[in-house]
């Protein structure tokens, strides 16, 4: 395949190491850390308005991160290999550090909570289904069907307790990716100890939007109405955050236009030309400057639901996509000019290849599979949790409010 | 001229106890070789490279490097004037075939490139499984039976001297000829090398012509700000040359 | 009293097998040589040493070809190793009958080092080989491995007459 060049690269940096693949990568993880940390809104800081999205979001956070490790995978040259970083961790390596952190989030994290906080749906409905749903709810269940006051007043306190290690863990999960880039000392565009910051806020956005839209349609899907205190709730946090992220990376761009260094010129003629759509124009002007103007629009002026409703949805939108934008030019961008400065490559992404445009798409997709099983396993709505509770299951029902 | 192997043991005991080891390639290194006895670097002397691709060849014959990929390549660089911060650079072929000719003012010279075998390297840093590492003997290594193919090494390394093996889907690079030196050979580079513009040098040797020519001359070494530990010396380097 | 939390131990037994189960695969599974010098494979070493050589060296060349050895010894080519031109010769080293080494076309091969160009260096013998020669093949006038051409004293004694 021919690659066209400008300039002079080293001669095996023409061809680009990490793919579209590696790009979802942090777009997904990302998600799965915001969602996630939307959902501790609700728990640990008592945001009231933001519970109609509370399981939810965890949910989502679940489903993309079963997705997760799947690019990594299908990227690897030995995906058979994989293990090995379980066997014998290179302490040294950001890289090796992952596996730890993805189980330790997936195990000790994600899944408990959401089972500690299912446990009772769970127990009710391997007694209430029938055939294959039941097996699978009594496997759930790991054969104890214990759903007394008290022990569901455990669960509460202990979940509460996972969802304090979970934040500082979301944030591990996601600034640890932002570190493995960060850390790179070979590569001035992605050198910066302000990378894990930047990312954790970009996924907080990312993550807090997507929920967001997944709430509309998914209500809207379901024919109810639409909770507009929550919505608005979301945005208003939507809003900060993104402030947030956008000011971090205006200062890291500042530095680096003020500094200058021996990387400057050849990084700015990369953003000049072979970036300029994908960063100026997709990642700053719509992906960010205009939702965040959006945003701040519904802040200032009375509008009605409806057009806020509509303003939400198109701010949400632009937003997850100028997210995947900024993944794209810190994970290409990264790779597209020579580390002797003197040179560009240009990045040409397959089609129905290993690590292709199908290949990504699928793998976008599938999430959106992963959680439609997880509705239909553990329906997240909050007028779903009391159904089918015969007598004595509803005594349970106020649980949640005495802790 | 009638020469068989039982002679040529004869004549040259020294290199006798090793060629049985050295051609039949059995796992052992040579049986006098000892790992904590040698620190391995090269010395690239660039006013004498004449830029014939000579090593780049012997490379890809030596190591089977995949057609497009390079251990070593040489590239030439054209500096105008006072321009040290923008060079012209061009590497065709990573060398292989030399370089067509240029009369082309300003200053013009080539610089041959190749792993740096960093003391402290960061490709073998971010390995995240122990698959790219040190030897004791001061060689950075690939264990392409162990090596994931996840490419972090790849973006690490400072110098682009790795990429990974289209057939192997692993990392690659640079042994230092480690299949030779460890039986008394040089490289396949410096072996070839016609000028003598690249000399492998054993820092742990006392012998070693190395200690008196980095004390009688001036040397670099690539990228010094990277603080890699590179060992592999530039003599007469331009300014430019990155 | 446990009764209430008969489920969280059992996903802390759950947990406790699964971590034993990877702690048993891990110590049957990473290679006996992992850590013997560092965090990697120590037999990789060995490995990696074991490839084959193609290129046997210049002195395993000379404990046969002495002749050769001395003519080059006399002239500038003496830095020159021997597979530098003929190419890699273990094969040939191991068992000289097996491969005999390819004649070599001296009008590619010499301009590989000698064809001018503006960034060899100054010092080094230089030709634009389409004036110089004309591609008649270099071997004609020179002797490879000891290229200098022996002047007569009558065709020397012209050329100083020249200066």
């Amino acid at each position: 395949m021919y690659i066209p060049v400008e300039g002079f690269m080293y001669p095996n940096e023409v061809e680009l190491q990490w793919s579209v693949l590696i790009v979802l990568y942090p777009f997904i993880t990302g998600l799965v850390a915001g969602a996630f940390i939307l959902a501790s809104l609700e728990r640990v800081f008592r945001v009231e308005a933001v519970k109609p999205t509370y399981r939810l979001a965890l949910l989502t956070a679940l489903a993309f991160l079963l997705v997760a490790p799947l690019p990594l995978q299908l990227h690897l040259g030995h995906p058979e290999r994989s293990f090995e970083m379980y066997l014998t961790p290179h302490r040294s390596s950001a890289m090796a550090m992952f596996g730890f952190v993805y189980l330790w989030y997936l195990m000790a994290v994600l899944l408990l909570e959401i089972w500690l906080d299912y446990r009772r749906d769970i127990v009710v409905k391997s007694q209430t289904s029938t055939g294959i749903m039941r097996f699978i709810y009594r496997v759930l269940t790991l054969g104890s069907n214990v759903i007394s006051e008290r022990s569901l007043r455990i669960d509460e306190r202990l979940g509460y307790f996972i969802t304090l290690i979970g934040i500082p863990s979301a944030f591990l999960l996601h600034g640890y990716v932002g570190f493995i880039f960060g850390s790179v000392k070979a590569n001035p565009w992605w050198s910066s100890p302000l990378m894990p910051i930047v990312f954790i806020f970009s996924a907080m956005v990312s993550g807090i939007a997507a929920v967001m839209l997944l709430y509309m349609i998914t209500t809207r899907l379901r024919g109810k109405e639409i909770d507009i205190r929550c919505l608005d709730k979301i945005a208003q946090y939507l809003m900060y955050t993104f402030v947030i992220d956008f000011s971090l990376e205006m200062l890291d761009l500042l530095q680096r236009i003020y500094e200058a260094d021996e990387s400057f010129r050849s990084l700015d003629f990369m953003v000049h030309t072979r970036l300029w759509t994908s960063q100026v124009i997709v990642q700053i002007l719509l992906g960010t400057v205009t939702p965040i103007a959006l945003l701040g629009l519904t802040q200032i002026l009375k509008l009605t639901e409806k057009t806020r409703k509509r303003v939400y949805a198109l701010a949400g939108c632009l937003t997850v996509m100028g997210i995947f934008a900024m993944r794209w030019n810190v994970v290409i961008g990264g790779q597209l000019f020579s580390k002797s400065f003197l040179g560009y490559t240009t990045y040409k992404m397959g089609f129905a290849t290993r690590e292709g445009l199908l290949t990504a798409i699928a793998l976008m997709i599938l999430p959106f599979g992963i959680l439609w099983l997880l509705v239909k396993l553990l329906p997240p709505w909050p007028d779903a949790s009391s159904i089918s509770a015969s007598g004595e299951f509803e005594q349970a029902e106020p649980v949640r409010s005495l802790v | 001229m009638e020469v068989t192997r039982r002679h040529l043991l004869l004549l040259l005991p020294a290199a006798a106890a090793a060629w049985k080891f050295v051609l039949a390639g059995t796992p052992e290194a040579s049986p006098n070789y000892k790992l904590a006895e040698h620190w391995w670097e090269m010395l690239i002397d660039i006013p004498k490279c004449i830029g014939c691709g000579s090593c780049v060849r012997a490379c890809a014959q030596e190591n089977d490097v995949p057609e497009g990929y390079y251990r070593t390549w040489i590239e030439r660089y054209h500096v105008a004037d006072y321009q040290i911060e923008r060079p012209e650079v061009e590497s065709p072929d990573g060398g292989k075939q030399g370089f067509p000719p240029d009369e082309s003012s300003g200053k013009n010279f080539f610089v041959p490139k190749l792993c740096n075998h960093c003391a402290d390297s960061p490709c073998t840093q971010v390995c995240p499984v122990g698959a790219t590492f040190i030897s004791p003997d001061g060689v950075v290594l690939v264990d392409k039976s162990y090596c994931l193919g996840c490419r972090y090494c790849v973006q690490a390394c400072p110098y682009g001297c790795r990429f990974i093996n289209p057939k192997t889907h692993t990392a690659e690079k640079c042994t230092l000829c480690y299949h030779r030196i460890t039986k008394g050979l040089t490289t396949a580079c410096c072996e070839v090398c016609p000028t003598g513009a690249r000399q492998l040098a054993d820092l742990k040797n006392p012998k070693d012509p190395i200690h008196e020519f980095l004390r009688t001359h001036s040397v670099q070494v690539l990228k010094p700000h990277m603080a890699t530990g590179a060992k592999v010396f530039y003599d007469g380097m331009d300014g430019s040359v990155r | 009293m446990f009764k209430d939390i008969e489920h969280l131990i059992r996903l802390a037994t759950v947990m406790a097998i699964a971590v034993v189960a990877f702690l048993v695969l891990r110590a049957g599974v990473v290679p006996r040589s992992f850590g013997q010098y560092g965090h990697y494979r120590g037999a990789a070493m060995g490995e990696i040493a074991a490839r084959p050589i193609a290129f046997a060296g210049h002195d395993l060349c000379e404990t046969c070809h002495s002749d050769v050895a001395d003519q080059k010894r006399q002239g500038k080519h003496v830095v020159v190793a021997c597979e530098a031109c003929h190419g890699a010769l273990a094969k040939h080293a191991d068992d000289p009958a097996s491969l005999t080494p390819a004649k070599l076309d001296t009008t590619v091969l010499c301009a590989r080092c000698h064809e001018a160009n503006s960034a060899k260096p100054k010092w080094f013998p230089q030709v634009v080989t389409a004036d110089h020669s004309g591609g008649i093949a270099c071997d004609t006038c020179h002797q490879p491995h000891r290229p200098k051409i022996e002047t007569k004293p009558e065709t020397e004694s012209k050329a100083e007459g020249k200066k």
